[in-house]
């Protein structure tokens, strides 16, 4: 007995180790978000990254249900909706001035998001949990039809179709930033992220935390063990409500309105996309899925219009060859340059990434051409000085040759993977 | 008593629309636990065929071939897409589902445009059919009530008096044991699904003029369509087509009630100016669907008539 325990005292990784392992990327984490203000970023940039840090938190607290409960949401827009509308009418509160609420910083929105988030998560929750997997999916598309009708119908609650608006300057000062300009909010929305991050972390590392990934994976052992999965998935569940509405206040904060849309399904339906393209198996995976999603939504939009189906695809893609996301790729990767088998892999790697790009080069051509053509603005999609009008035979070449040969090559290397 | 048997008119042509369009999603979820949210974007897509056809030819034959396109189209999703999904497990099935209802709307949209196309009821079709309390009533409903009315038939013939329909029954709860005896469960799987989506296309031909057809019509339908399988219960057609005509009579009939709920609950001193009191019935008809999901999945999850729970 004394030699198993001598083993298993073995294996419990050294303190160096959990310091490299825990401690060390969050400081990393931490500097970044010290940093990014050194290189004078424009106010858009910063606009853009204060999106991506309410993000961060959103799709942290969604993979607190899907990737460590297994609890798959299609509405947990609700709870972020329902914390930012609490957070939004506190601001107005503060705004009035009177009494309690004349001390209330408006730096603190979020931590009101949390509760509020909580208490939607507490309530909604005690019907939802009681089972797992296309049921409790079923009841979270239902619930945020529900919530999303009742949020156009209670206009003195939800501001009807114009929602409601608060002022993020109102209020007292905390730690002298007034929140006037997007780079006074960007020191409030870092904050808040480095705390979601830090949160939703600490809370992976706590017996319910571990509790809800072993009722994810054999909910019958662990009622064998004594604990209760129903329980367990309550319990999580207001923890990822809290969080979500956590991001709801910071939301509340940035960009100073809430409208009854952001309850629907379709912010939902988004940050599913989100979550899961970064990687439901890793911690950082949403924090990726995050940054590439908010960037992609700002930026791409600015090229194509067509980047809702580019996001489409992107998305099918992952879940059909790539379960592990963004943050699978980044990891394997690592991994192999690490074990020092890039002599290996190399050359399929390469067969790949040439197939992947000739692939992307014809699904490019043709939606771009698609799109030219259905607009009927006779508008031609010219990349680096070519005309590829429907009639150009080059158009049909682009895309179809690619596709086939990429296809080919795809195969082949993963072919050469198996061997 | 004129609202009343309107609304039960309306109300039974979009429950059975509603039924056409679950009634493929009931086998295909009892099958193969697979709830298809793509469902409702067949639906569209065969609505936006029979658009296309119909402005080449006729409508007559959109009305055949714009379904067998959209069976088509099902069946190389499930081939070439689900069953490679299938082995990541449910999850990875729904959000492949998820996945492709997003792809079709915006692929819609690139096709057929942003806004509602001009799908028009045939000419054949377009006149009043008879006079009911001054009000006139439109040929089409009528043609729509004959043709979910056969189908439904139809169906149940297939289903339970032909030998593949005994396998397919078979393959609804012992899919193994099936595969066992000989039979091609991936085929059967396979066809079940094209058959599924083609009866969501039938639906989209013939709903798609008596609604709108719009890049939104997906959206609109799916979720019901899923509280009726949900409501109707796992592997029941039976459970489904009541479920179905349950809540086509209920929103139907919601919409016509004009009272709100200050004139119902004011007994209970609900003011008829407060913001709750001014609520009317109508504007809750679009709720009513999934506040039926939800306390179903609650209170017996195996739904009306389903044989297991989901």
């Amino acid at each position: 007995m004394t030699d198993m325990t001598a083993t298993y005292a073995g294996l419990e990784p050294t303190r160096a180790e959990k310091f490299r392992q825990r401690t060390v990327p969050l400081i990393l984490f931490a500097l970044v978000l010290l940093v990014i203000p050194l290189f004078n970023p424009s106010r858009s940039m910063i606009t853009l990254l204060n999106h991506m840090g309410i993000t961060i938190v959103f799709a942290l607290s969604y993979n607190m249900l899907l990737g460590r409960a297994g609890l798959l949401s299609f509405g947990h827009a609700v709870y972020m909706g329902l914390g930012g509308y609490f957070a939004v009418h506190v601001m107005n509160w503060v705004a009035e001035g009177t009494g309690f609420w004349g001390a209330v910083p408006i730096f603190s929105m979020p931590a009101f998001g949390f509760g509020a988030g909580a208490l939607a998560g507490a309530i909604i929750g005690w019907p939802s949990c009681r089972r797992s997997g296309t049921p409790f999916a079923m009841i979270s598309l239902g619930v945020a039809e529900l919530v999303a009708a009742a949020g156009f119908m209670f206009d003195s609650l939800f501001g009807g179709e114009m929602g409601v608006s608060a002022d993020r300057m109102a209020g007292p000062e905390f730690l002298g930033l007034s929140l006037g300009p997007v780079d006074e909010v960007y020191w409030f929305i870092a904050f808040w992220t480095f705390i979601g991050v830090l949160g939703t972390y600490a809370f992976t590392r706590t017996p319910l935390g571990k509790l809800s990934e072993a009722t994810r994976d054999n909910a019958e052992r662990v009622q064998f063990v004594g604990y209760n999965p129903q329980r367990v998935r309550y319990l999580v569940f207001i923890f990822a409500g809290a969080f979500a509405g956590m991001a709801g206040g910071m939301s509340a904060v940035q960009d100073e309105i809430f409208t009854p849309e952001s309850l629907s399904l379709v912010p939902s339906g988004a940050i599913l996309i989100a979550t899961y393209v970064g990687g439901i198996r890793y911690f950082t995976g949403p924090i990726m899925g995050a940054i590439v999603m908010t960037y992609m939504g700002s930026n791409l939009s600015d090229y194509t219009v067509g980047w809702l189906l580019y996001l489409g695809l992107m998305f099918v893609g992952v879940v059909m060859f790539l379960p592990n996301g963004i943050a699978g790729i980044v990891y394997g990767t690592a991994d192999t340059l690490r074990a020092g088998r890039l002599g290996e892999v190399w050359q399929s790697w390469l067969l790949r990434l040439a197939g992947l790009v000739l692939i992307a080069v014809s699904v490019i051509t043709i939606i771009e051409v698609a799109f030219r053509w259905s607009d009927g603005y006779g508008e031609v999609f010219e990349p680096f000085g070519l005309s590829l009008a429907t009639t150009n035979p080059l158009t049909w070449i682009l895309g179809v040759l690619p596709l086939v040969l990429g296809v080919v090559l795809v195969l082949k290397a993963a072919k050469g993977e198996s061997k | 008593m004129e609202t009343l048997v309107f609304a039960l008119l309306n109300g039974v042509i979009y429950g059975l629309l509603l039924f056409m369009l679950s009634s493929g999603l009931t086998l295909i979820f009892s099958m193969m636990g697979v709830l298809n949210f793509a469902h409702a974007s067949f639906y569209m897509l065969g609505a936006y065929l029979a658009f296309t056809i119909m402005e080449g030819t006729s409508f007559w034959i959109a009305l055949f071939l714009a379904p067998v396109l959209v069976g088509l189209v099902g069946m190389v999703v499930e081939r070439y897409g689900l069953r490679r999904v299938h082995a990541q497990g449910h999850v990875a099935e729904l959000l492949f589902t998820f996945g492709l209802a997003y792809l079709i709307d915006e692929l819609v949209k690139i096709f057929w445009g942003r806004t509602a196309v001009n799908y028009r009821v045939p000419e054949l079709l377009d006149f009043p059919l008879f006079t009911l309390y001054g009000a006139q009533y439109p040929a089409y409903r009528i043609f729509i009530l004959f043709v979910a009315a056969f189908m439904l038939v139809a169906l149940w013939y297939l289903l339970k008096k032909t030998r593949a329909g005994l396998i397919i029954q078979a393959a609804l709860t012992h899919p193994n044991m099936v595969g066992s005896l000989g039979h091609n469960v991936p085929l059967i799987f396979m066809t079940v699904f094209g058959v599924g989506c083609a009866l969501a296309g039938l639906a989209g031909v013939i709903g798609g003029n008596y609604f709108v057809t719009d890049p939104a019509m997906a959206v609109q339908m799916g979720p019901i369509v899923f509280v009726v399988v949900v409501v109707g219960g796992l592997g029941s057609l039976e459970g489904a087509f009541v479920a179905a005509m349950l809540i086509g009579l209920l929103q139907t009939s919601a919409i016509s009630i004009n009272a709100s709920l200050a004139d119902i609950f004011g007994f209970l001193g609900l003011g008829p100016h407060t913001e709750v009191g001014e609520i009317t019935i109508a504007s809750m008809a679009p709720m009513l669907p999934f506040l039926m999901l939800v306390l179903i999945l609650m209170i017996r999850p195996r739904g009306l008539m389903g044989d297991r729970e989901i």
